[in-house]
């Protein structure tokens, strides 16, 4: 019989191990799932994860797509990760995400149409500063009711949706829209806009800003005290609360910062590959992020790779989708075995499997 | 008279340990057999065995005769084993009633569950209410819900996992008045501990466990607690050493300290008073569960109170997180290793910082200076003999001896000028016990005042001045320690908590 | 706006309509929480029953064998979950939400060619005599079999917590697993049974929503039910009789926003949609703040992960 034991202490091999061995099994499950939609699943899998970068007549397109969806994915995932890691779950990305590019592009329209070029840097500030408060309402709840805040920051997404669904046909509209709902186009006026910033690398300022948090989190977490207690809380919240760690200043500073950097992807998403507020902005990124960051292992460098893996999924999804009719769908349950595989994988970082007699247990 | 139960080469082994190595002896009808030795000795794996927790690698039982290879505990209690557990397992929320109906296999409709939890806790003298939730009563009192459990199947044998830890001096008494009626009525009973007085005063034979091995059988009557003692560790003991030291000023003063419960379940601390001087050690006993962790928290400051009701050298200081306390040198070890005074899964040198960033200057601006944690962290495995391949091991594979002289040399090696530790030694193998225990006195002798909060009278008799109680949350005044008997050490701790001597007939 | 537009026997008789996803989603968290598992996968496990009711229904064209396969599926993907933490002893939060996610996207594949058809209509159970008593005939007793299936099911599991021997061995097992163990109850065979059966109760509720309330299939249609079948379990502090209150005060509101929807209310559309959110928010707040006495009768072993050492 096979049984799991404990290791004395967790497995640095495994744990950098299992992320790999369940992209290989997603890879492996995958193919089955496509081969029973009828179609080719060698060719589904190079379609999805080779084409994108390599194909001779895609990759020119589909390469700085990679920057575009990977920029906000890493971003979200990295804030998520610092408050995953404390044992403090926001769910509720997508609706700071949301919360985020409303109130950034908010910011930029009140002032329309001003070319300074503080504009940009305003909306920023705007759109983070509307994540981090969205963020802020389970975490008061929290320090103050003891209120689950993964119930209240996921409540918060369907009302954020509501509240875009309100705006883009309301108080945001264009005025020289012809009434269609929608804001105005960002991309087009200079001092808003998110541009390109290399051409062909689909490098835009949400992109620096994602890898520039990879290199905080990463001191933090490595070389810092607040990291040391968010790592702490975790593990051992008794052992935090001896150690002097506050948990209620560490709720509000690791729900407002994954708030405010969710906040941030989205203003950054709306002023650039968005390019306006429409009623359906809102594309699910918030929820993806929480899977890279757990693909990343919660680690701000494998939160980076895992970033980039899961928006080529998304690229290599839409050629499939385009090429083998593979079903959109299709793709989102990829995304999501590659979650349980990872999580089934987890154990062998601090369990070893043992096959040998069987223990009454 | 042929045995009740024989246990014939009994082996189990876990990864880099064997537990039981070829374990064999008899256990006769109506005899109260002790289980002796030390922890880690492997006593809770063997009767773990005898009741169908554990399947042994190799070796076989007989019960009455017929082998005996119980699958699961229900089997084992269908063939008359019933075993009382030092942690127990017990649900709080949940009452008497169901929580003995949990541990039968075909109990009675409720109300007759509860006539007749009634009719045999008054047989034994054992007064229990079976519509009270268990988490509102006292661990005396929990105890005797195992023991009715246990009671109510009529069992040929009855183990019992050191059931004296969580009891006052007279609770014990009664408690071997008990066992003895049973024991006279034909029951026999496997007894666990490793305290060698009680040993002596209740068992007919004993079994001596070190290391996994039998080492030696007696009749424990017949020997001296020294001996015992020799037999169990397998050397000579040396007892502390302590040295006559004056006392200096009062360090620390608790005026009125009350603490309303943190858990739904927890004790509220009542009004506590007392001053501890430079020099001395103030020992603090009490049964589990009367307010021991609460005090701790109150002292090391993961819980506030009021700021003037603990002063430290006159100044307030009721009101302060664990960290400002650390930096007046206000330290403290808490009971719980894992979980609470260290981090698991974290490696020495990060459970090195856990405490000491204050005090040893391990962090500037909120950096972390991970050579210094390190150096620190290799200073305490030194200079406390903490047996593990290095500092970057994680806390969760030392032995618990070794990670709790870790714990304490943290603490120690940081110069407090208050040390206040719950449960020192508790489950910690005897030549780390002598070892922390030393520390412990050294500290006071070089001019710190020192709390030891602990369940274990020896040891409190053996390292402090003054000795206090609590009961319920209540502090009683300290006395001296010098001269004070068991028997007024078991009143100052409350004394028998309602329980009466058993009446049965014949 | 047209108050009169709303007829006070319809909302209550459709306020039971609105309320029995949740109610059943509820219901089946309860138990699987009180065996001290908490799976956040509600929301995926009612998504995947709603699509396999509504395929199998279509089909089939027997609505009943679509609640079965709905209660099939909610069940296997259920497993999933208690393989996952139970067996492989993953974190609960994460998997939960895992569960989610691939629901989300299984539901959303397999009903991809089943959008804008019709499901054959559910059967209300019309009782001679009773049917036809004025208001109370309408609201008690003309809803589908499934309105009172969900109300026997609360009143099973009342029952069975407080009455059944099954009940106290699974309220043992939530409050403290190890001493369950020690006692000799096999502690995940307990609840993979229990997490089973809160994933067929998850894909009733769905069912319940493709087959009955809308009666469509579209992709992601529970649009949070399930998340507030979790907050439910919450407001009601573990205990049956007031998860059906939660449940049906919740679908009061559900039913009674989209009546002043319908009826041209002064207050935006959008707001009034998303009012059902913010009152589940509000709830949490509430009763977490007395949070002293609910954690009474929270399961203590709720989410931790047990692993018997030896």
């Amino acid at each position: 019989m096979i049984r799991l034991e404990k290791r004395p202490a967790p497995s640095r091999f495994w744990a950098g191990l299992t992320p790999v061995l369940a992209v290989l099994a997603t890879m492996a499950a995958g193919a089955v799932l496509f081969a029973a939609l009828g179609k080719d699943p060698v060719e589904a899998i190079r379609t999805i994860f080779w084409d994108p970068l390599f194909h001779e007549s895609f990759a020119a397109y589909s390469r700085p797509q990679l920057m575009v969806k990977a920029g906000p994915l890493i971003l979200i995932a990295i804030g998520l990760s610092l408050g995953f890691r404390a044992g403090i779950w926001n769910i509720g990305a997508e609706g700071q995400y949301i919360m985020g590019a409303i109130c950034g592009a908010g910011a930029g329209l009140a002032l329309y149409p001003s070319e300074s070029f503080l504009l940009f840097p305003l909306m920023v500030a705007a759109g983070a500063l509307g994540g981090w408060g969205w963020a802020m309402i389970p975490a008061v709840l929290k320090t103050r009711f003891g209120t689950n805040e993964i119930l209240v920051s996921l409540m918060l997404v369907y009302v954020a949706e509501n509240i875009l669904a309100s705006v883009s046909s309301g108080l945001l509209r264009n005025p020289e829209g012809m009434g269609f709902p929608g804001s105005r186009n960002l991309q087009q006026w200079a001092a808003a806009a998110n541009p390109e910033l290399i051409a062909n690398t689909g490098m835009h300022w949400g992109v620096v800003t994602a890898f520039v948090a990879v290199i905080f989190a990463y001191v933090l977490l490595n070389r810092h005290m607040l990291g040391f207690q968010i790592r702490l809380t975790g593990q051992s919240p008794r052992a935090a609360r001896f150690a002097g760690v506050d948990p209620a200043r560490l709720i509000l500073i690791c729900l407002g910062l994954s708030g405010a950097l969710a906040g941030a992807a989205g203003l950054f998403e709306v002023a650039g590959p968005a390019g306006q507020i429409s009623i359906d902005f809102g594309s699910g990124y918030g929820f993806t992020a929480i899977i890279v960051a757990f693909l990343g292992r919660l680690h701000p460098v494998g939160i980076l790779l895992a970033g980039l893996l899961m928006a080529l999924t998304y690229i290599g999804g839409e050629l499939a989708q385009l090429m083998l009719g593979l079903p959109s769908a299709a793709i989102q349950l990829f995304q999501g075995m590659l979650l349980f595989f990872l999580l089934a994988m987890d154990m062998s970082a601090n369990y070893r499997v043992r096959i040998g007699k069987p223990e009454v247990a | 008279m042929t045995p009740l139960l024989t246990v014939e080469g009994l082996t189990k082994a876990y990864p880099g340990v064997v537990a039981n190595d070829h374990v064999s002896f008899d256990v006769m009808p109506g005899e109260v057999h002790a289980l002796l030795g030390e922890n880690g000795a492997g006593k809770s794996t063997l009767v773990k065995m005898i009741y169908g927790l554990v399947k042994p690698d190799s070796g076989r039982m007989t019960l009455r005769g017929a082998p005996f290879e119980p699958a699961e505990p229900r089997a084992a209690r269908a063939e008359g084993v019933a075993m009382v557990f030092q942690h127990f397992s017990l649900f709080e929320a949940l009452n008497v009633a169901e929580n003995v109906a949990l541990g039968m296999e075909a109990p009675p409709p409720q109300h007759q569950l509860a006539a007749r939890i009634r009719e045999v806790s008054e047989t034994y003298g054992l007064p229990l209410d079976p519509g009270r939730i268990v988490g509102d009563l006292s661990a005396g009192e929990r105890q005797r819900v195992e023991i009715i459990r246990c009671l109510l199947q009529d069992p040929k044998l009855l183990i019992m996992d050191e059931p004296t830890s969580v009891l006052t001096p007279q609770e014990v008494g009664i408690l071997f008045e008990t066992l003895r009626k049973l024991a006279a009525e034909g029951t026999a009973i496997l007894y666990i501990s490793h305290k060698l007085e009680e040993i002596r005063a209740l068992c007919d034979a004993a079994t001596i466990l070190r290391l996994g091995k039998v080492v030696d059988s007696c009749d424990p009557r017949e020997k001296s607690a020294a001996e015992l003692a020799e037999m169990m560790v397998g050397a000579k003991l040396r007892r502390p050493e302590r040295a006559k030291r004056a006392l200096g000023e009062v360090v620390v003063e608790l005026d009125g300290l009350s603490l309303p419960p943190a858990s739904p379940f927890g004790t509220p601390l009542r009004d506590i008073s007392f001053r501890v001087r430079a020099g001395e050690v103030l020992g603090i006993g009490g049964v589990a569960g009367n307010g021991q962790d609460e005090l701790l928290a109150a002292l090391s400051g993961e819980a506030q109170t009021r700021p003037e009701a603990i002063r430290l050298h006159g100044a307030p200081i009721g009101h302060l997180d664990p960290n400002p306390r650390r930096r007046i040198a206000v330290l403290a070890a808490p009971e719980e290793r894992l979980g609470h005074a260290a981090a698991p899964d974290m490696s020495l040198t990060e459970n090195a910082l856990l405490t000491a960033a204050i005090r040893q200057g391990l962090a500037v601006n909120g950096f972390l200076k991970w050579p210094a944690a390190r150096a620190f962290a290799e200073k305490i495995i030194e200079t406390f003999d903490v047996r593990t391949p290095g500092a970057g091991n994680a806390a969760r594979a030392l032995s618990g001896g070794n990670l709790q002289k870790f714990v304490i040399g943290r603490e120690v090696l940081q110069r407090p000028e208050l040390l206040v530790v719950n449960q020192p030694t508790w489950g910690v193998d005897a030549a780390a016990a002598a070892a922390i225990r030393q520390a412990l006195l050294d500290l006071a002798a070089s001019g710190a005042a020192v709390i030891v909060i602990s369940q274990d009278l020896d040891e409190l008799l053996e390292i402090s001045d003054r000795f206090a109680a609590l009961n319920e949350g209540r502090l009683t005044a300290p006395r001296p320690a010098d001269g004070l008997t068991l028997e007024e050490i078991g009143l100052m701790m409350g004394g028998a908590h309602d329980m009466e001597v058993a009446h049965v007939d014949g | 706006m047209d108050l009169s537009a709303i007829n006070p026997v319809l909302l209550v008789a459709s306020l039971m309509v609105a309320a029995t996803p949740i109610l059943l989603a509820a219901i089946g968290e309860l138990v699987v929480e009180k065996s001290g598992v908490l799976n956040l996968g509600v929301e995926g496990m009612m998504i995947t029953g709603a699509v396999c009711g509504f395929v199998v229904a279509v089909e089939t064209g027997s609505p009943a064998l679509g609640f079965v396969c709905a209660a099939l599926g909610g069940a296997a993907l259920a497993l999933l979950f208690g393989l996952l933490t139970q067996y492989l002893m993953s974190n609960q939060v994460a998997t939960g939400l895992g569960l989610t996610l691939f629901g989300l996207g299984l539901s959303a594949l397999i009903g991809q060619s089943y959008v804008g058809i019709k499901a054959p209509a559910t059967p209300r159970l019309e009782i001679p005599l009773l049917s036809d008593l004025p208001v109370l005939g309408r609201i008690v007793f003309s809803h589908d079999l499934m309105v009172y299936l969900s109300l026997a099911l609360v009143a099973g599991v009342w029952m069975l917590l407080k009455y059944s021997r099954a009940g106290l061995i699974l309220r043992a097992v939530g409050e403290n697993h190890e001493a369950a163990h020690a006692l000799g109850y096999k502690v995940i065979r307990i609840r993979l049974t229990a997490i089973a059966f809160g994933g067929a109760c998850a894909g009733l509720g769905g069912a319940y929503l493709s087959l009955v309330r809308v009666p469509q299939w579209t992709e992601g249609m529970t649009a949070g039910a399930g998340w507030i079948a979790l907050a439910i379990v919450v407001f009601a502090s573990w205990r049956a009789w007031r998860v059906l209150l939660g449940a049906y005060l919740f679908g009061g509101i559900t039913v009674l926003q989209l009546n002043l929807q319908a009826a041209g209310a002064a207050i935006p559309v959008e707001v009034l949609s998303m009012s059902p959110y913010l009152i589940t928010i509000l709830v949490l707040v509430v009763m977490s703040a007395g949070r002293a006495r609910a954690a009474l009768n929270a399961p203590a072993s709720l989410g931790r992960v047990f692993h018997a050492s030896n």
